[in-house]
Parts: C-alpha cells; sequence; structure tokens
C-alpha cells in the first residue's frame, strides 16, 4: 500500500504573533494508505476545516510536516501536488466558477493546460461519473444544490486526482442532495478506488468511512474504526458529537429492557436485530 | 416591465445571426455604428434601415418584440424628431398653424436623425440578443488580446466579466431573500417619504455588500484549490469558429458601406 497524505505533529495558529494564541491545529498526525475513506470529524472550531486547508496547501503549518504523495508539501512543488487533488468546499454557489456546467468542470483543466480536444472527453467523462451528463449546457441558477455538489465534485474528478477532499461538501444540503452525493461518492470508489478525505458533522456520512479521526479543540482526540470510534459513547457526547441514530435508539431500547448489540451502527443492522430478537431465543 | 426589457437581453436561438462567432458580431457592430454616420442621404439612410431590417429577419427575432421591448428608446427618438421638426427653420415652409411652422428641412433632418438613432439602436441590440454574455465576453478577450503587449490585463478582465455574470442571478435571489427577512422584520421600502425609502434600502445593502464578500473569498480559495494561477500557460474550453458565415456576414457589411459611399449626397 502507498502512504499518500502523512501529517506529522502539525501545528498551525491564525495568531502566530500572539504568544498566548490558541492553535487552531495543535500537534495531529494522521498517515492514510491510498484508497482509504478517512472522515474526519468535530464540532465547530474544532479545526477540522483549518486541517483541511493545511492540507491542500491553502496554509501551511507553522511546525511539522505535511505529506503528500511521498514528498513533504513546499511553496515549490504545491501546484504540482494540487493538480494531484481534487476539494469540493461546503456552499455549492460559492466554487461553481463557470458560466455553465461544462465550463465549470473545465475550469482546473484549463488551469492546468489540458489541450482542447482532451479537455471535451474528460469533462463528459466525468460528469458522466457524478451523472450529470444531461446538464452540459445548464447554469447554476437552474440546478439544485445537490446538483451543484456533484458538479464540483466532477469538476474535481477531471483533473483524475489521487485524492478528494470534502470539506463539508454535504452540510448545506437538503436530504436528498446529501443522500444524491453521498452515493456518487460511495460509487466512485467502488469503480476507481479513489481516496477520500470528508471533512464532516454528518455521522451517517462518518459511519461509511474506513476510518475516523475526531478532532477536539485543535488536537486529535481518537482514531479508529467507526465501530471504535463510536463505541467511546458518552465521551464523544461530551465534545458536543452527536452520535449515530441507531446507536442512541439502541441505548435507549436497553432503558427498557430491550437488549441489542453494542455497537449497532446503522439502521438496518439494528432492524435485523429487532426482527430476529425473539426467534434467535 | 423587467420581462420586456431588451437591453442585454439574450435568447437563444438557431439562426444565422445567432450562428455567427462572437468576434465577427462585434467587429460588424463597431464598423456598422461608423458606417452609419456616412449617410446624409434620403436613399442611403433608406439602405441603412433596409439593411437593418434585413439583419433583424436574418435573426428570426420577432420585430414586434423588438419595437415593444424599446419603447423607452422609442420616446427619445419621437423627442428628437419632434425637436428637429419645430426647431429647424429652413426649406421651404410646408405647413402653418397658429405659431406651429414647420419647415421643409426641419422634417427632412428629424426623419434623418430618428432613422440613425433607431438603426444604432437596432443592430446593438441585435447583437445581445443574439449573443449570450458569456459569448460576447470571449469574443471580447481573443479581440482585445492584442492590448496584451501594452500590459493590459486582458485576460483578468475578461474573467472578472464573466464571474460577474455568472453572479448576476445569485445575488439577485440573494437580494430578495434578504429583502423578505427585512419585510418580515417590519421595513417598509414602499411607503414614505424619499428620504425615508432611501434610508430602508440601507439595511438590505448592508447584508448583500456582506454576503458577497464572503462569496468573493470562498471563490477566490476554490479557484486557487482548482489550480488559478493567472493567464499564463492556460487552455481554452471555449473555442471559437470563424467560418463562411462570418466572412459572408463581413463582405455584406462592405458591400453597404461601399453603396453608401456612392449614394452619398
Amino acid at each position: 500500500m502507498e502512504r499518500i497524505l502523512s501529517l506529522q505533529d502539525v501545528r498551525f495558529t491564525y495568531t502566530p504573533d500572539d504568544a498566548d494564541g490558541r492553535h487552531a491545529v495543535d500537534g495531529v498526525s494522521f498517515d492514510m494508505q491510498a484508497g482509504e475513506w478517512i472522515a474526519v470529524v468535530g464540532h465547530n472550531g474544532s479545526g477540522k476545516s483549518t486541517l483541511a486547508r493545511l492540507m491542500i496547501g491553502l496554509l501551511f503549518p507553522q511546525e511539522g510536516t505535511v505529506g503528500l504523495f511521498g514528498d513533504t508539501l513546499t511553496e515549490d512543488n504545491l501546484w504540482e501536488k494540487r493538480s494531484q487533488m481534487g476539494m469540493v468546499f461546503q456552499n455549492p454557489d460559492n466554487q461553481f466558477v463557470g458560466a455553465t456546467v461544462q465550463d465549470d468542470v473545465a475550469f482546473a483543466l484549463e488551469n492546468n493546460g489540458i489541450p482542447f480536444e482532451e479537455m471535451t472527453l474528460r469533462v463528459r467523462d466525468a460528469l458522466r461519473q457524478v451523472k450529470m451528463d444531461t446538464f452540459l449546457d445548464h447554469e447554476p441558477q437552474h440546478l439544485s444544490g445537490g446538483q451543484k455538489q456533484r458538479v464540483a465534485i466532477a469538476g474535481a474528478l477531471a483533473l483524475r486526482p489521487r485524492l478528494l477532499i470534502l470539506d463539508e461538501a454535504t452540510s448545506m444540503l437538503d436530504p436528498q442532495g446529501r443522500e444524491e452525493v453521498i452515493r456518487v461518492i460511495l460509487e466512485l470508489r467502488e469503480k476507481t478506488g479513489l481516496s477520500v478525505i470528508s471533512i464532516t458533522h454528518d455521522l451517517e456520512e462518518a459511519l461509511l468511512a474506513d476510518r475516523v479521526v475526531v478532532m477536539n479543540g485543535g488536537r486529535k482526540f481518537a482514531e479508529g474504526t467507526p465501530q471504535e470510534v463510536f463505541l467511546k459513547g458518552e465521551s464523544l457526547t461530551a465534545l458536543g458529537l452527536d452520535l449515530p441514530f441507531a446507536m442512541r435508539l439502541s441505548a435507549l431500547l436497553g432503558e427498557q429492557g430491550i437488549g441489542t448489540e453494542p455497537g449497532t451502527m446503522t439502521e438496518r443492522k439494528l432492524v435485523e436485530q429487532l426482527w430476529t430478537l425473539r426467534s434467535n431465543r | 416591465m423587467m420581462e420586456k426589457m431588451v437591453f442585454g437581453r439574450y435568447i437563444p436561438g438557431d439562426s444565422f445571426v445567432h450562428r455567427l462567432d462572437p468576434r465577427s458580431k462585434l467587429i460588424f457592430v463597431f464598423i456598422f455604428i461608423a458606417a452609419v454616420f456616412l449617410a446624409n442621404s434620403t436613399v442611403s439612410y433608406a439602405l441603412l434601415l433596409a439593411f437593418t431590417l434585413m439583419s433583424i429577419f436574418a435573426s428570426k427575432v420577432r420585430i414586434g418584440f423588438l419595437i415593444g421591448g424599446l419603447k423607452p428608446v422609442m420616446f427619445l427618438i419621437a423627442f428628437t424628431f419632434l425637436l428637429h421638426i419645430f426647431f429647424t427653420k429652413e426649406g421651404d415652409l410646408l405647413f402653418e398653424l397658429g405659431f406651429l411652422k414647420i419647415y421643409e428641412e426641419g422634417l427632412r433632418q428629424g426623419i434623418y436623425i430618428s432613422v440613425r438613432f433607431l438603426v444604432l439602436v437596432l443592430m446593438t441590440s441585435l447583437l445581445t440578443l443574439t449573443t449570450s454574455p458569456i459569448s460576447i465576453t470571449d469574443g471580447l478577450e481573443v479581440l482585445l488580446n492584442p492590448l496584451k503587449k501594452v500590459k493590459f490585463p486582458v485576460h483578468e478582465l475578461a474573467l472578472m466579466m464573466s464571474i460577474s455574470l455568472r453572479f448576476i442571478p445569485t445575488l439577485m435571489d440573494e437580494t430578495d431573500k434578504i429583502l423578505k427577512a427585512q419585510l418580515a422584520r417590519g421595513s417598509d421600502i414602499s411607503s414614505g417619504t424619499m428620504k425615508e425609502r432611501i434610508q430602508a434600502v440601507v439595511p438590505l445593502l448592508v447584508p448583500l455588500f456582506v454576503s458577497a464578500f464572503k462569496r468573493a473569498e470562498d471563490l477566490a480559495v476554490a479557484m486557487e484549490v482548482r489550480g488559478y494561477r493567472g493567464g499564463e500557460g492556460r487552455t481554452r474550453y471555449r473555442q471559437l469558429k470563424w467560418d463562411w458565415r462570418d466572412t459572408t456576414a463581413l463582405l455584406i457589411l462592405l458591400a453597404v458601406i461601399v453603396a453608401l459611399w456612392f449614394l452619398r449626397g
């Protein structure tokens, strides 16, 4: 397995001149293997968005290093590294640069000097992957939030990135839009094995990841598979994080004397346990 | 009111004029504007008018729609027409009613100036009606390219224009939302004295500006992440194609100009 991202003891503060200034990111380290999906969760101000900005070189750490695809990220190799990554932000409207869907998808390609013939192929290909290929000439104001985010993902995919960073990409969407975006990501991973980092506070989304990193006050609070992390239950709620719905329900059922397996994360598993509750005995 | 405005509106279509390259349309309109001033006789003005009507016909834009949308301009044209009629006192007296005296030269000048005005407005409207704003921007960028030699930021200007165009509907929506939010809080911009109404606009503008700046910042970050480093080494996704139509259009214009030259009185 190839290590595509490695943070080593990264520290960052927005107020470097202030000696007592709080570090937005304070000594965080973790590695990511190619093909992994990592979810970074934490409540507002936990430093998770700053972390995303450090990964793509929008900010540089005051201490520690950010390693990408085997090299340390520096001012010199910044653009070359960026051309291998894609990032999708929170607000669907504020990242739509082009006048139409196809122009927007082509934007990153234009910036990287891809020839025209290649561009048309890649734009179509990327839009097909997010199921927006029938919207080529649509203008952003006629698209829903979920559609705009899918176009943003296509814009990132057109560059054929090795790493896709989603910075709260679903948080401004309605449930349907969120569903659309997540389904697209799941399909992409299945087909292309794309590595994904999703910064999120939606725990249902975090459950889909291979690994979860919990941030609190700029520090890494916990790291592990979703099962491992969410079993910490109480200590997560103390940080202001919610638990997945199925876990909360199973805890409440437990209080009523209906025992379900601890660590039931998904609704489907919970339902399965409930309807087989009697027959098992 | 807004629906009927023709200025700056784009109506998608598939006519000869729609399919012209934005570059040729821009060059065409600029040369045409200059050529209009060549006309100085009845025949030459008639030719201009005929040529304009032909262009409108070729664009398949409904003439009723065009005239209806240009009503405010029509008033202006009518006004200049009347001015000329009443204040030019040359040539034979044609008509007299009390103090009103209309002279031949006045009538002639009035008609000339109105036709000139009308033809200019129709042609420029035709440009914006048949060319999407983004194509106009593309065309301008390419046409202004030589100015890069004197360090004129052509690419940046074009990008600024296209981003502004892209964000107009977004900011319109936002204005509407803020307006409703302020109305819900009891603000009233449709009654009161002029001063009160102007003051009521302030709570609308401030949030709009704040959000526009926020959007600009987000957009800048998104563009940087997607590798935007200015115009150097960029390729273009929107390709402009010059074909036989464009050459034909410009040749026809040339013929009209030559004809105008010979029809001058």
